[in-house]
């Protein structure tokens, strides 16, 4: 149990770490941008899945994303919004919208 | 526009700044697959797309641009948040992406290797995001370029 998360924290955080330090070495900014929604969680974790369970948990785990990445979608466009017309700091606006973020993709998990 | 890298983005980020990004994804990563394990996949699934370390780098981008523009000796609050909402855009674009890799995960997982499949799915990733985002920016270029023809005195009615 410890060793797989001990296992899930390096991977993650290589893989997460590697597309963000693409992400800084891209210009422009919002081509740049794409790597901040780039799939790093989903690849570390989905690959570590395949390793030590079936193939059905791993499209059950990719069914289920398509709500997190609906809220991705709306997070990040409803920061952008906020960040360009209210001049709020970023990370104020980003931290508050993983609110709706959550709100959104556990919606998604109930309906 | 055209894509370049930009090294110097790079050398202004801190060791901190890195370690923080290094901390939460392997948090996030972990975390995500307790969740799985304890509330089955459906639950694990949604934390696939968590914006993880989203707010850390909009962060730095918007702290990197006011740097960029106290050395020239400007307050840079407004380009810093505007930079941090470009790349919020940006990130809206590859979440489109991220749809195409998640139905393609849930696809072809059952199918056939779900190791290729998961591989093949960040490549499905980048070739959905990265034409859509060549097609945004050709839009608002060209709206840009309509809005200054509207101001060009050139184009205006002289009647």
């Amino acid at each position: 149990m410890m060793s797989d998360v001990a296992t899930r924290f390096v991977v993650g955080r290589s893989i997460v770490s590697a597309f963000a330090i693409i992400g800084d070495l891209l210009k422009p900014k919002s081509f740049a941008g794409l790597f901040g929604a780039a799939p790093s969680v989903a690849l570390a974790t989905l690959l570590l899945t395949t390793y030590s369970k079936a193939a059905a948990f791993t499209a059950a785990k990719a069914h289920t994303m398509v709500g997190g990445v609906i809220a991705l979608f709306i997070y990040a466009n409803c920061i952008s919004y906020v960040l360009m017309r209210f001049n709020m700091p970023a990370l104020a606006a980003s931290a508050l919208f993983t609110l709706l973020w959550l709100g959104v993709a556990i919606g998604w998990l109930l309906a | 526009m055209r894509v370049s890298i930009d090294v110097s983005s790079v050398r202004r980020t801190t060791v901190f700044e890195y370690a923080i990004r290094f901390l939460l994804g392997g948090i996030i990563t972990a975390v995500t697959g307790l969740i799985a394990n304890r509330f089955g996949a459906a639950a694990g699934g949604l934390f696939l797309a968590l914006p993880a370390i989203f707010p850390a780098s909009v962060t730095l981008v918007e702290k990197h641009e006011i740097e960029k523009k106290h050395s020239t000796g400007l307050r840079g609050t407004i380009r810093g948040r505007e930079a941090a909402a470009l790349d919020a855009a940006g990130a809206a674009i590859g979440s489109i992406g991220l749809f195409g890799f998640a139905i393609f995960v849930g696809r072809f997982a059952g199918s056939y290797s779900p190791r290729t499949v998961v591989l093949s799915a960040t490549l499905i990733w980048f070739a959905t995001a990265g034409p859509i985002w060549r097609l945004h920016k050709s839009r608002m270029l060209k709206r840009f370029k309509a809005r200054l023809a509207i101001n060009d005195p050139r184009y205006r009615d002289t009647d």
